[in-house]
């Protein structure tokens, strides 16, 4: 299937959705409900009921402070939250600690690249590599434990690294690459956790217009071999360019959902965005 | 001035059993912080309950030697985690905190007058290495050039370099092993690597443990050395000259931390002893021999501060890990 049937196939899936907030999905991979984050006076993040469509790429957005990365880091078990349950492929995550959450295939990039500068492109890599044997302290001690097992990651982490475009960095240190490389970078790096459901917070903060065209398709590619994409993102374009679902976020709640076109519409993101009393003018307005 | 009088005793200082000891404290440093990037201002209370172990299980409980070493490695083994089960999850600076205080807490409760039965007090416990001695494979002591060595420290010194050769061998297997490259992760940015599913916190406290065990072998050849333990020995003092010797040397090189523990006591010696012989010819006029041990310091702190400035990455580190560092 090309890029443009599996686009077409995973929004005909979503077709006959309804578009409000948290509507129930033909296929869920994540399903929350109840997730509540309370930072001292501010409810941060306050949703209800949310499922995310498999093998679909959705876009969570919403002004600044909507409360879009702590729900990522609630999910991830980044933070924890004061209430709330959520199944990641059918798996009750709450409560798991981060480093289990990504075991289970739900791998997430940070809005602040964490390229680890002081180790090598391929180090990085192979540091995603799940279940090596050698990361036991004494297995390690013994080469022959895990060197077989290292081969084959590190054929695998050159070429998700030629895919990327980075092998000729391959012995470089993280830290000489560029922003945007950085940000290619922890997209290979979490592929190699052989993850189900991608989460990139703001995987377009400060990329070039030139490198933003390669990260959209890479996007896609996860898609097409068969994950699930989750993101935050503030570039318009873009949302409207690669998602198929588009998730609205505004004071910790959802507020809209929908297809990327039709969702702009919705009188509750122009709310959202502009403030609700942005086309009532000044003078009509009941005197303060 | 002997000329031959101030390299001799550099010499035999630089390959003798200070720089083992401190050789085997930087070398656990250097896996905490080199590696892991953990704060551990408190490696001399890994020394203290190693020596003290020892100490109290021949001395006060009669026991083998050998049972001593087992109980001082136990000893390292629960202090780490007694420091880092409750610090790990917490950041790097508290645990830096926290390891400072704990040294010191160790140090007061073993020269206490209350449990002065069991750890002597500010006497500290003599003479219980006696089995480690009579093991001696030397007839005489070794005069080679420069080096000077009695019967009993030439023991003393080809075992623990003998352990500090193990010990960097251990080093050099761990950290080239995909264990290894977690802990360089963790230093790198822990979230980073806990976002690609490692349990950061086993690691840390795993590093803890093989940092304090390797740096804990240095307060055995202390305390077999001079066939006594001293609470006073085991102060801020010892844990920030191990941490001076792996500065010097280059964190995160197997070989950093020994060489520069090597540096650090020819140097140490070297200046004490030029000054004295300065001094005792008269080329030095203003200061007098008594306060040649303060001086020493003096020299050798500004020597360090050089080195920060001109090479901050240590002799044997690698530029290019420094350069990056702009968080």
């Amino acid at each position: 299937m090309s890029s443009d049937d599996r686009q077409l196939a995973a929004r005909e899936a979503l077709v006959g959705v309804a578009q409000e907030p948290g509507v129930a999905k033909p296929d869920p991979i994540l399903v929350a409900d109840g997730v509540e984050r309370q930072f001292g006076g501010l409810k941060a993040v306050d949703v209800d009921h949310f499922e995310l469509q498999r093998g679909s790429i959705t876009a969570l957005i919403g002004p600044n402070g909507a409360g879009k990365t702590t729900f990522f880091n609630l999910l991830t078990g980044f933070d924890s939250p004061d209430n709330g349950e959520w199944t990641f492929n059918g798996r009750s995550l709450a409560g798991m600690p981060a480093y289990k959450v990504a075991r289970t295939g739900m791998v997430r990039t940070f809005q602040l690249t964490k390229a680890l500068s002081k180790m090598t492109v391929l180090q990085n890599m192979l540091l995603g590599a799940p279940q090596q044997k050698g990361e036991n302290f004494f297995a390690g001690l013994i080469a022959g434990t895990w060197r077989s097992q290292e081969k084959a990651n590190t054929a695998r982490a050159e070429e998700l690294l030629a895919h990327f475009k980075l092998d000729a960095k391959s012995d470089d240190f993280a830290g000489s690459l560029s922003g945007g490389q950085r940000k290619l970078l922890e997209m290979a790096r979490a592929l190699m956790v052989e993850p189900d459901l991608v989460m990139l917070d703001e995987p377009m903060a400060g990329v070039n217009p030139a490198l933003k065209q390669s990260l959209l398709d890479h996007i896609r590619e996860l898609r097409e071999s068969g994950m699930t994409v989750l993101f935050v993102e503030h570039d318009m374009d873009m949302v409207r360019d690669v998602s198929d679902w588009v998730v609205v976020m505004a004071q910790g709640q959802i507020v809209a959902e929908g297809p990327p076109l039709e969702v702009m519409q919705q009188q509750a993101v122009i709310d959202a965005y502009l403030g609700e009393h942005h086309d009532v003018s000044l003078d009509s307005g009941s005197p303060a | 001035m002997d000329f031959n009088l101030i390299f001799s005793q550099a010499i035999t200082q630089g390959l003798g059993v200070q720089a083992v000891i401190f050789a085997l404290a930087a070398i656990g440093l250097n896996v905490h912080f080199g590696y892991t990037g953990l704060l551990n201002f408190g490696q001399a209370a890994f020394l203290a309950v190693a020596a003290y172990g020892l100490g109290v299980t021949v001395a006060t409980l009669g026991l083998s030697l050998w049972v001593g070493v087992f109980v001082g490695i136990a000893a390292a083994v629960l202090l780490a985690l007694l420091l880092g089960i409750p610090t790990l999850r917490l950041r790097a600076d508290y645990l830096a905190i926290v390891t400072i205080a704990t040294a010191e807490i160790v140090r007061l409760i073993v020269r206490s007058v209350t449990l002065r039965d069991v750890f002597g007090g500010s006497d500290g416990i003599n003479r219980f290495a006696d089995e480690f001695y009579a093991l001696n494979p030397f007839a005489a002591g070794l005069t080679l050039g420069p080096l000077n060595f009695s019967r009993n420290d030439l023991f003393v010194v080809v075992v623990g370099w003998v352990l500090v050769l193990v010990s960097c061998l251990i080093v050099f297997l761990a950290m080239r092993s995909p264990w290894g490259r977690v802990l360089k992760g963790i230093r790198e940015d822990e979230d980073a690597v806990r976002s690609l599913g490692k349990n950061v916190y086993s690691y840390k406290l795993q590093s803890l443990v093989l940092g304090g065990v390797l740096g804990c072998l240095g307060g055995f050849v202390f305390a077999i050395s001079s066939q006594s333990v001293q609470p006073d020995n085991y102060g801020t003092d010892l844990t920030f000259f191990a941490w001076a010797a792996l500065i010097l040397g280059g964190a995160a090189r197997v070989f950093g931390p020994v060489l520069g523990s090597i540096l650090f006591w020819f140097l140490l010696v070297f200046i004490n002893v030029a000054l004295t012989e300065a001094v005792r010819v008269g080329y030095i006029t203003f200061i007098d021999g008594t306060q040649v041990g303060q001086i020493q310091f003096w020299i050798l702190g500004l020597s360090l501060m050089l080195l920060m400035i001109y090479r901050p990455q240590g002799i044997l580190g690698d530029k290019r890990e420094l350069a990056f560092d702009v968080k």
